[in-house]
């Protein structure tokens, strides 16, 4: 079969199994389009700004495990795309992003919307590649797929000049079925030895703390951690990427750790004597103070990417491996152990944990007369049943969903937590209702991020996506505001907006619903009706209480065990200060 | 502590940018780094000095191995190693430090390579702290320019860096 190079790349993402490829045409991929037009194999999703392609296909990436693929033009259309290159990299989410490149004869000619996108990319991808030659575009684009899904998901770049792409050049096409990159053999089952030596420590501990993140989600090993969890009668904290790989309601669970994460969490971290991370990377939201992160732990690292082991915390025991097969050999060797774990320190332990959690750190003021964000997310949860895919923002509403919305399934929370991407929601929530036409979809926003990418409006209108936006509408760029209420005695510099749109009638404007709700009590029953309109978008513009703030909260620089709470602490003293 | 790390990485375009920008972007300090092809086109060999605390330095190694056109490198400080570096030096000579410029060359195992009644050019190998005393020996006032390739280097004995 003879194809031309635009042909050529339409077939192999079709040969990949590509449901959907989210883009934006323009002149240097306008033969790729000319392809794409002739074909219904593929179904193209035309976004309103290249950085709401990347987002979608990240958000369709993340609820479904499939990478997700972005065809945006050279140029403009290429750097646009960078801001979600660098979301998906940050969060290692496979992706696939083709970008259109000015003629080959014209590179380095500074031509008309020509930039140099494998450099750019380069820091926030993890690889890229420039086709040189028509013959190369089908094997450039499995191993694209082969880099990007396999070892450590990440984003690649394919940059494609357009004179590759020419339809009066036609070459035999085959896509490979294999390929295979000497230089590129990621870790799978992990060293046996460190596997022994880690459960053997494990079955030693007194104070526990099972410290699982988003390595769980993306290596699908919820089951296996579930069922390694039980075994062991261990606490189970979550970072903010591991939500829902571990379930939420479980009695195990404590809540996630960090910088907003629960009490009882970051002070179990502190006290544990045996941490097991379980794909987390020990990130500074997550670790606080380095200096005086876990004082008294000796540390598992379970890690497919060895260059996470021992990036910040130097770790006693690791095992460079995928999460999920090296869980499977912990439960045997867990199961075929003569030891089992230490019952009365544990029962102390989880007694030292009760204490924690009767500080009730995520209380708020259930009688206040203004909307309480914590209090939509609660409604959020009932309404949904818990069910419901949800994708945020950044900021104090992405805190506060991840606090008060109980996963308990994987790949059901959708945020950007490593580059923090404000804009992010909207857009991943039109991939994820593409992915799963049937389920509840919810965005959860504030009136700050969601006009980031706010044209988005347009894409799910026309694609049909019908989902519900819940704008946590406080006025403010909340985050903002609470770190310079706290930091720099409330000297709101810039973190308002004195013109915020009509959301209700924007989003009319768009062809959606729009409702604005302003009182405690309409909340429950707004949101029902909303999630009752299945076939509609519908915006929910919710004003909320202006001076809430995310508690608890370990400032900047600060160890875990030193939080600042809503109400100050009690019960704090250890076993340790009371020998 | 310094090291030399050798790196065999797929001879393509962008290569040397990726580790050049993997250096950059973290803040790992380079002192040196030479790369040229080896006796397979396909491969090229590229020598690294770097310095840094040995957290540091196995961050770099595992860094520099994720990057998808790494093939294989090795730390060249951590076992017996033979290292080399070329320098050619410009040197103002006059009637008074001639036979001086000659002699201390000789004494390094330098070559002349170019004579004009104002200059020599000498070429000079070894490890570069042997290149670094060369240089302090000369009266600073008398270079005229320094070039160095940067160290490579080999190891010893049967362990080699190869596919």
């Amino acid at each position: 079969m003879e194809l031309s190079g635009a042909e050529i790349l339409i077939h192999s993402l079709k040969d990949e199994g590509v449901e959907y490829i989210f883009g934006y045409p323009g002149g240097a991929v306008l033969h790729i389009y000319d392809a794409l037009f002739k074909q219904d194999d593929v179904k193209h999703i035309l976004v309103r700004h290249e950085q709401g392609a990347t987002h979608a296909a990240d958000g369709y990436a993340r609820s479904t495990g499939k990478p997700g693929v972005v065809l945006v033009t050279s140029g403009p259309g290429a750097t646009n795309a960078v801001t979600g290159i660098a979301t998906a990299y940050m969060d290692s989410i496979p992706m696939v992003v083709i970008s259109g490149q000015v003629p080959s004869a014209v590179i380095g000619s500074d031509a008309f919307q020509e930039v140099d996108m494998v450099g750019i990319s380069r820091p926030c991808v993890k690889h890229n590649f420039l086709v040189k030659d028509v013959n190369q575009i089908a094997e450039t684009i499995k191993k694209a797929f082969y880099v990007a899904t396999t070892g450590r998901p990440g984003p690649v770049v394919v940059d494609i000049p357009k004179d590759i792409t020419d339809p009066r050049f036609k070459v035999p096409y085959k896509y490979p079925k294999k390929v295979s990159i000497r230089s590129y053999n990621p870790a799978v089952s992990g060293q046996k030895g460190q596997i022994k030596k880690a459960v053997e420590l494990l079955l030693e501990a007194q104070r526990p703390m099972i410290y699982s993140g988003g390595g769980c989600v993306i290596g699908e090993a919820s089951k296996e951690l579930t069922e390694f969890s039980h075994l062991l009668g261990y606490p189970v904290t979550n970072t903010l990427m591991g939500l829902g790989a571990f379930p939420a309601t479980d009695k195990q669970f404590i809540g996630m750790l960090g910088m907003h994460g629960t009490y009882e969490a970051n002070m179990g971290m502190h006290e544990s004597d045996v941490i097991i991370a379980i794909g987390a990377r020990f990130d500074d939201r997550v670790t606080g103070k380095l200096d005086e992160f876990c004082p008294y732990a000796k540390i598992i690292h379970i890690d497919v990417d060895p260059a996470s082991i021992s990036k910040t915390v130097k770790v006693d025991i690791p095992i460079v491996g995928e999460v999920k097969p090296v869980l499977e050999q912990m439960i045997e060797l867990i199961r075929e152990s003569k030891k089992a774990p230490d019952k009365k320190a544990l029962d102390a332990w989880w007694k030292q944990i009760k204490l924690w959690q009767e500080n009730d750190c995520l209380n708020y003021d259930r009688e206040s007369k203004l909307i309480k964000p914590q209090y939509v997310i609660e409604q959020l949860y009932e309404v949904t049943k818990g069910e419901a895919f949800v994708t945020s923002d950044v900021g104090q509403h992405q805190m506060w969903a991840a606090q008060y919305y109980k996963f308990d399934k994987p790949r059901r929370w959708i945020n950007s937590g490593g580059l923090g991407t404000m804009g992010f929601g909207l857009p991943a929530a039109i991939g994820v209702k593409l992915a799963h036409p049937d389920a509840d979809v919810a965005c959860v926003t504030g009136e700050a991020s969601v006009q980031m990418c706010i044209q988005e409006l347009s894409t799910a209108l026309q694609y049909k996506t019908p989902i519900k936006i819940i704008n946590l509408n406080n006025r403010y760029m909340g985050m903002v505001r609470q770190w310079q209420e706290f930091s720099y005695e409330s000297r709101y510099s810039h973190s308002y907006m004195d013109t915020i749109p009509e959301f209700v009638k924007l989003a009319e404007a768009y062809g959606h619903v729009g409702i604005r709700i302003d009182k405690p009590e309409d909340v429950r029953p707004t949101l029902e009706k909303a999630f009752a309109m299945k076939d509609r978008t519908v915006f929910l513009d919710i004003i909320t209480d202006q001076m809430e703030n995310v508690y608890p909260m370990i400032e900047a620089g600060k160890a875990h065990n030193d939080m600042k709470l809503r109400v100050a602490a009690t019960g704090t003293t250890t076993d340790r200060e009371l020998a | 502590m310094r090291h030399i790390i050798s790196i065999l990485i797929e001879n393509e375009s962008g290569a040397l940018s990726r580790v050049a920008g993997l250096f950059s972007a973290r803040g790992y300090n380079i002192e040196s780094l030479t790369v040229a092809p080896t006796e397979d086109p396909s491969l090229s060999r590229m020598t690294l000095v770097t310095s840094g605390s040995d957290q540091i330095i196995e961050q770099i190694t595992k860094q520099l191995n994720k990057l998808i056109d790494v093939v294989k490198l090795i730390d060249l400080a951590e076992d017996a190693h033979i290292e080399r570096e070329l320098m050619l030096i410009k040197i103002k000579t006059t009637d008074k430090n001639r036979a001086e410029v000659r002699s201390m060359a000789d004494i390094f195992r330098g070559r002349i390579l170019d004579i004009t009644p104002e200059t020599y050019v000498v070429e000079m190998t070894g490890p570069s702290e042997k290149l670094d005393a060369f240089i302090a020996a000369v009266d600073a006032d008398c270079i005229i320019e320094v070039v160095r390739s940067g160290a490579t280097g080999i190891s010893r004995g049967e362990k080699g860096l190869h596919l």
